[in-house]
């Protein structure tokens, strides 16, 4: 189906379009800033790949989200997966789409900035092993795979949002799925040569500060322009994504001290992203009161994987799963209870009198993981047969930094000698083939 | 009494500190340096600025040990720190005329005999 929106909905709102706008540019920033998190949490030889594997989901998922992911997630409403009527970005124009009031190509950008970040995300999974190139091609494959299609399901017009699930802003696609795929990642991809002997540690805590701030001013635009206006909707999911992260700061502060009886910084940054994941699928579906309660009671089950995966074979480096997949988990069944039709318009809860919408919730967060992890550890599966997804353990001790893109992130130039255009010699070229 | 010095690829270091404690050698510095000895050099690209990384980052072990220690040491730098490729690095062995263990002023074999060890 590719035929343009019914006249009369379309409305162009100056107003909304004005804060779509600022919110599609607010949720692009996002993924620079997961980049800076991310290599804050990795060794300083692994800095700049780190930050490249979400410099690169921004060029490759920002193409095919333009060429076909688009098109498979939005266009139409079947139930599993969308047309190619805007195959390319045809007809995907001015003209609002039914049921918004900003252009339809402004609906498409503000969109495509979820499939960057959401790709982005899964690298937390396999940084310090992974090849680039490999990635890339993850990347591409991933966000149709998997993305569109849970996108699809959720705000498209399929299956899942037509059988009444609610998801403002990205509890299915975005975190479940995200999370979920990066625990299928790090299974296939395998643990890094040192895992679980040496210890591993982050080496720039300011940066993991810095990017986890970023990330919750970008988060702003994420929550507050999934209603695509400036209405009440909008409203109260930028509020709550200001209430619950700051609620579970708090509580990952008292885990915190109950546990090593000191608060630590890259705990708070991690609480900071926890909650704005909380919040994101519940963003206007519940009452400010309850989101502070979300905050706080989600933190629990984040911070329990996040002690206890460690302990595992399993080198989920970044916990992905923990941070995004447990709390999207916890957000989406969260609506089921606490959802207020005085304050969504929408639907109740199970705890104000509507059972189902909890069946609803509890059938999404089902099925998302299992589609997410199943599709994810069969791609880089199939994906491993044609290429190596990792590099050998001799370049993974050397660092990725220099294997796959030839610069280091603290290069201090001493003893570096000018290579001139005529000049060679024998040299050891980075070779990221 | 000996000064082992051994001069190791940075991602190795762990592995010879692995070694080492293996080895029962518990007194250990190491600082970061870095050199150059014949290895292939490394080519970076900044934007357009190509350069030969004329020095490549080591770590350097300083160990002093009694002298039945001096092959043990000698053992466990070469087990943990070779690849096999050029520039795994190099280990000196220098005569070491006095040491003075500072919180008891022990001086000599006594200073260099770690707490607790048994030999």
């Amino acid at each position: 189906m590719s035929a343009l929106p019914i006249a009369a909905a379309a409305e162009i709102d100056s107003g909304d379009t004005a804060w779509m706008l600022a919110a599609t540019a607010l949720v692009l920033m996002m993924t620079p800033a997961l980049g800076l998190f991310y290599a804050g949490l990795v060794r300083s030889k692994n800095t700049l790949n780190t930050f490249m594997m979400c410099v690169g989901a921004i060029a490759v998922a920002g193409v095919v989200w333009a060429l076909v992911g688009y098109s498979l997630a939005f266009d139409g409403d079947g139930s599993l997966l969308g047309g190619l009527g805007y195959f390319g970005l045809q007809d995907v124009t001015f003209v609002p789409r039914e049921g918004t009031t900003i252009p339809h190509l402004l609906f498409m950008a503000f969109q495509a900035t979820f499939c960057i970040i959401t790709a982005a995300l899964v690298s937390g999974a396999v940084v310090e092993r992974m090849r680039f190139g490999p990635f890339l091609i993850f990347v591409a494959l991933w966000s149709v795979l998997v993305y569109s299609v849970l996108a699809h399901w959720s705000f498209g017009g399929g299956w899942l949002a037509s059988g009444g699930t609610l998801d403002f802003a990205g509890g299915i696609p975005v975190e479940m799925g995200s999370g979920f795929s990066a625990l299928a990642a790090a299974l296939v991809v395998g643990q890094r040569k040192d895992y679980g002997r040496q210890a591993l540690l982050p080496h720039n805590a300011v940066y993991v500060l810095l990017g986890a701030g970023l990330l919750w001013f970008g988060w702003f635009g994420f929550n507050g322009g999934s209603g695509f206006s400036t209405g009440d909707p909008s409203v109260l999911a930028f509020v709550n994504t200001l209430l619950t992260p700051a609620c579970s700061l708090v509580m990952w502060f008292v885990l915190d001290l109950i546990r090593g009886r000191k608060v630590t910084a890259i705990g708070a940054a991690t609480a900071i992203i926890v909650g704005c994941v909380l919040i994101t699928p519940a963003g206007a579906f519940i009452s400010p009161g309850w989101a502070m309660v979300l905050g706080a009671a989600g933190a629990l089950p984040c911070y329990a994987v996040i002690v206890w995966r460690p302990r595992t074979r399993v080198d989920e480096t970044l916990d992905v799963l923990a941070a995004h997949g447990i709390a999207g988990f916890t957000g989406i069944l969260f609506i089921g209870f606490f959802a207020s039709l005085a304050w969504n318009g929408v639907a109740d809860g199970l705890f104000f009198g509507n059972a189902s919408q909890l069946g609803d919730q509890a059938l999404a967060a089902l099925v998302t993981p299992i589609y997410a992890f199943t599709m994810t550890y069969l791609l880089l599966r199939v994906m491993g047969l044609f290429t190596p997804l990792r590099a050998s353990e001799q370049e993974e001790a050397i660092g990725m930094d220099f294997i796959q893109h030839g610069e280091e992130a603290y290069a201090s130039g001493e003893g570096a000698i000018l290579v001139m255009p005529e000049a060679d010699g024998e040299v050891m070229v980075a070779d990221a083939s | 009494m000996k000064l082992v010095i051994g001069i190791v690829r940075p991602e190795k270091a762990n592995d010879v500190l692995e070694a080492l404690y293996r080895a029962e050698v518990r007194g250990v510095s190491l600082s970061r340096v870095e050199g150059h000895g014949g290895e292939l050099e490394r080519v970076e690209t900044y934007r357009g600025t190509t350069v030969k990384m004329g020095l490549s980052d080591k770590v350097r072990f300083e160990v002093a040990v009694s002298d039945e220690f001096v092959e043990p040491t000698i053992e466990a730098l070469c087990d943990g720190a070779r690849t096999g490729e050029v520039g795994d690095g190099k280990i000196f062995v220098l005569p070491l005329e006095r040491a003075v263990r500072i919180r008891t002023g022990e001086s000599d074999q006594a200073a260099v005999t770690p707490v607790g060890a048994n030999r």
